[in-house]
């Protein structure tokens, strides 16, 4: 169905499992994330996609936005016979990391036998297990964090190397099994019910989430050529915002010492990364080569480029709007996709995956929406811990991650990211943040207050509407309760 | 990677314009040395165990350098990383080594009787002696590249090779990864552990990986010869002692080093060497000897002398703190050791150091007495 631009190919090795054509046959083709409007997609838009993708990595981008699990398709190396033979020379039993200490998702997963099945693989740009899994053995972690410890260095990573990357996104997510279920990718903000928080309590609002452009390798693996084609893509969609949207770019390593003090003081500039989990990865490499920090004249709207991600997307205000600020978020990304869309480009977005980043806990909407709170009695209440838990909300220091909470004013955001749609996300953190203020309010007049019973995890649509029809999905779902997830599954025809 | 690494095969995608660094605040011997029609000729190729010239110049990138100080700014991730893109490596090594070219041949002398004197140096300025120098397994990739399989390989020969050392040289292996915290207090008191590197130049090129897989410290009983295995290097040999019998220590460093060459010739195994680099290490600025001998000598009246840096250099020497380099001398005690790594031998540049020192100390004395130094003034070296 496409055809090879001419470029070198190596060697495709496919997974003994169904056969390929059956599966393309059964699937079906969800290349891009839904629009808003329920439109099918047209003859346009789809050569479009194709034209990106031919001019981008084939077969592997293609068979990796279907989004199918089992398409394992392994890329063997297929050069020098030194290599080859130093391949030879050390089994991958020599080569199985010293996991005993560590305590992250990855070395909980990772086994001798999955390793040696998937060292000698590689994605079509070459990106290699040891590269993904390398942050992981290189950071232990902390006996109370358990970090990720691993990372993708492009889209088809997740799918060369699902044996292993399928497994840690269960267990971050919280039991979302990617070979049975969907994520829904919902952006309509109008959805949103009681989403204004009394100001005496919140004092700001935030929406952020990551995108990753199709074609371009990811932070941890990506040239600097790649890097700066980012940046070339996303700075030209950027400046076609107008409105309440209309801003600028500041470049990293060209701004002014003055147009740095100023990013500094509105909190908006980011650094080098000196996290060794960030750095182990490979991502800070070049620095600051192609980086830099867009935002809106009003200052609500920010987008920082090649950080972490591709892009981070965020949306603020002061204030407890929290309606609006999703508004201005969910406006701003579907202008940005339709601007880059328009030159033949897109989002890296599949049905199981949702929205592709770097690191597999952001997989999914990649959003954390959350809001600084002021809970003098709340937070003092032995309660606290456990209402924030039914709600699925965690709570940060107001510095952002790793830190400590100053006087009682706490970041208060949504805990999961994949498995629910971004509205529900949101829903979710308004619903749970007033149920905060609520309980705050009746400590205040010395009422009592209740913890609210554990919302559910994943809807039973997720279970139903498994990719693969057939006694497959009926025994992963049955998996799935028997591991007592709470969801409900009906066994035959979807 | 050391499995073959076709990650290239991408970037040749992008013109060699749309891939090449930006380099215009960067101050290190690659950024002033490599231009794009260079990066565009050795972009395509790698070495046999796959290391391109972006693996050789990743540190360089991502470390602007200094204003005063000029790093190297490349690694070598295998013994043919050095043929492979000398395009490149040949001139950073001329500049860093005093215009040594090409065509030179460096000279190896590890035979600690041709030294003169050097056990004479007065014990009450100078407080310890040192020699340290690197060494690399053939057939391995180095620190930047090699794979966790290939590092444990080094370490199970290096372990297996100075266990068979015996008399003075007897010692034991302390893996980093299993020790206990009473052997880890003992080896921080004495001075000999190390750590994961911190310096962003060295973690920039990959050799921390996996840190602590791999990684050891040996020493003699007598603790005056230790080995690190694993750190910036395959090996590092040190061989030190307190006072200024720097003949002592020479002759311990030479014994020691043959020993455990001949060891690894016994288990089938060779260092990585050649009549033009001599010894071949991961940093350019190591090739040669590796050598730095060196001592902590008590100078405060020398160092704040106008000419003390003029007599360094003359004398073809390097001061640093005595908490080793990038650290600040504490109490007018320096360390004082030779600039040279290649294009002199071993004897050569310890006689230069075991000369040098004696004069430095015998300029003390003079000023410590309140007379001029004029006449003690070195020649160029």
């Amino acid at each position: 169905m496409m055809h090879d631009t001419g470029a070198k190919e190596p060697l495709v090795c496919l997974r003994k499992t169904e056969p390929l054509r059956t599966e393309l046959q059964e699937l079906h083709l969800h290349t891009s994330p839904p629009q808003p409007q329920v439109h099918p997609h047209s003859v346009v838009t789809m050569a479009t996609q194709f034209t990106r993708m031919l001019a981008g990595r084939n077969t592997a981008v293609m068979l990796a936005s279907l989004g199918a699990g089992t398409l394992a398709t392994g890329y063997l190396f297929s050069d020098s016979t030194a290599a080859a033979e130093r391949r030879m020379l050390y089994p991958p039993s020599a080569d199985f990391p010293d996991l005993r200490k560590h305590n992250n998702c990855m070395a909980a997963s990772l086994t001798p036998a999955i390793y040696a099945r998937l060292r000698d693989k590689a994605t079509p740009s070459s990106w290699t297990l040891d590269q993904c899994i390398q942050t992981g053995v290189d950071n232990p972690g902390h006996p109370f964090i358990k970090t990720v410890g691993m990372v993708a260095g492009d889209e088809e990573t997740y799918e060369v190397f699902s044996e292993i990357f399928d497994p840690v996104i269960k267990d971050r997510h919280h039991g979302y099994d990617p070979r049975t279920m969907k994520h829904p990718t919902d952006l309509d903000s109008s959805k949103i019910t009681s989403g204004v928080f009394d100001e005496r309590y919140v004092l700001s609002s935030r929406v952020r989430t990551g995108r990753s452009i199709r074609g371009l390798s990811l932070p941890p693996a990506c040239s600097r050529a790649e890097r700066r084609e980012v940046e070339r893509v996303a700075v030209m969609a950027l400046s076609g915002l107008q409105g309440d949207l209309a801003g600028r770019y500041y470049s990293l390593g060209e701004m002014t010492e003055r147009e740095q003090q100023q990013l500094i003081d509105e909190h908006f500039l980011f650094d080098k990364p000196v996290s060794p989990l960030l750095t182990s990865a490979g991502m800070a490499r070049d620095w600051p080569d192609a980086r830099g920090i867009w935002h809106n004249n009003q200052k609500n709207f920010l987008i920082w480029i090649n950080e972490e991600d591709h892009t981070r997307i965020i949306s603020m205000e002061k204030g407890g709007n929290m309606k609006r600020v999703f508004e201005r978020f969910c406006r701003g990304l579907k202008q940005v996709e339709q601007l880059i869309q328009e030159r033949g480009w897109e989002f890296m977005w599949n049905e199981r995956l949702g929205y592709i980043l770097t690191c597999p806990s952001n997989l999914g909407t990649g959003l954390r929406a959350g809001v600084h709170v002021r809970l003098p009695n709340l937070s003092k209440d032995p309660r606290f811990s456990k209402i924030l838990e039914n709600l699925r909300l965690q709570k940060r220091g107001t510095g952002g991650v790793d830190t400590a909470a100053t006087g009682d004013t706490f970041d208060i955001s949504n805990n999961d990211r994949l498995g629910k749609s971004e509205v529900e996300l949101v829903q979710l953190v308004v619903d749970g943040v007033n149920y905060l203020i609520d309980c705050e309010k009746r400590l205040e007049r010395g009422q009592d207050i209740k913890i609210p019973s554990p919302i559910a995890q994943f809807r039973r649509a997720e279970v139903v509407q498994a990719v693969l029809g057939g006694r497959r999905q009926l025994l992963a779902a049955q998996q799935s309760v028997a591991e007592g997830h709470a969801v409900d599954v009906v066994p035959a025809g979807n | 990677m050391p499995f073959g690494n076709t990650h290239n095969q991408l970037k040749l995608n992008y013109s060699s314009d749309q891939e090449f660094p930006d380099l215009s605040k960067h101050n290190n011997h690659m950024a002033k040395i490599l231009t794009p029609e260079m990066y565009a000729s050795l972009r395509d190729k790698e070495t046999p165990s796959g290391f391109t010239v972006d693996d050789v110049i990743q540190t360089g990138v991502d470390n602007p350098g200094h204003p005063f100080i000029m790093t190297v700014g490349c690694v070598a991730g295998d013994e043919e990383t050095y043929e492979v893109f000398k395009e490149l490596l040949d001139p950073v090594i001329e500049d860093r080594h005093g215009g040594y070219k090409p065509s030179d041949k460096h000279k190896t002398d590890i035979n600690p009787e041709n030294l003169q004197g050097g056990d004479d140096l007065d014990p009450n300025y100078v407080l310890s002696s040192r020699v340290r120098t690197g060494r690399s397994v053939r057939g391995f990739c180095l620190p930047p590249h090699c794979s966790r399989g290939e590092r444990r390989a080094i370490e199970d020969l290096s372990i297996q090779s100075l266990d068979s050392l015996d008399g003075d040289l007897k010692g034991t292996y302390y893996a980093l990864k299993n020790m206990t915290d009473d052997e880890q207090q003992q080896l921080i008191d004495d001075h000999f552990l190390f750590d994961k590197p911190v310096s962003p130049l060295l973690l920039a090129s990959g050799m921390a990986r996996d840190w602590p897989d791999g990684r050891g410290i040996w020493h003699n009983d007598n603790k005056t010869f230790l080995v690190w295995v694993n750190e910036e290097d395959h090996l590092r040999v040190i061989s030190m002692q307190k006072g200024g019998n720097m003949k002592e220590v020479f002759n311990r460093f030479c014994t020691g080093l043959t020993k455990i060459e001949s060891l690894f010739k016994d288990r089938g195994h060779e260092f990585m060497w050649n009549e033009h680099l001599g010894y071949v290490l991961t940093c350019p600025s190591n090739l040669g000897t590796g050598l730095r001998a060196g001592v902590h000598v008590k100078i405060p009246n020398v160092s704040k002398h106008e000419q003390f840096g003029e007599v360094l250099k003359r004398l073809r020497l390097q001061k640093r703190g005595t908490g080793g380099v990038d650290t600040a001398a504490v109490g007018g005690v320096f360390d004082i050791s030779n600039a040279d790594r290649l294009g002199f031998s071993e004897v050569e540049l310890v006689q230069m150091v075991v000369d040098g020192v004696r004069l430095l100390v015998d300029m003390e004395k003079r000023l410590e007495a309140g007379q001029a130094i004029d006449d003690l003034m070195p020649e160029q070296k």
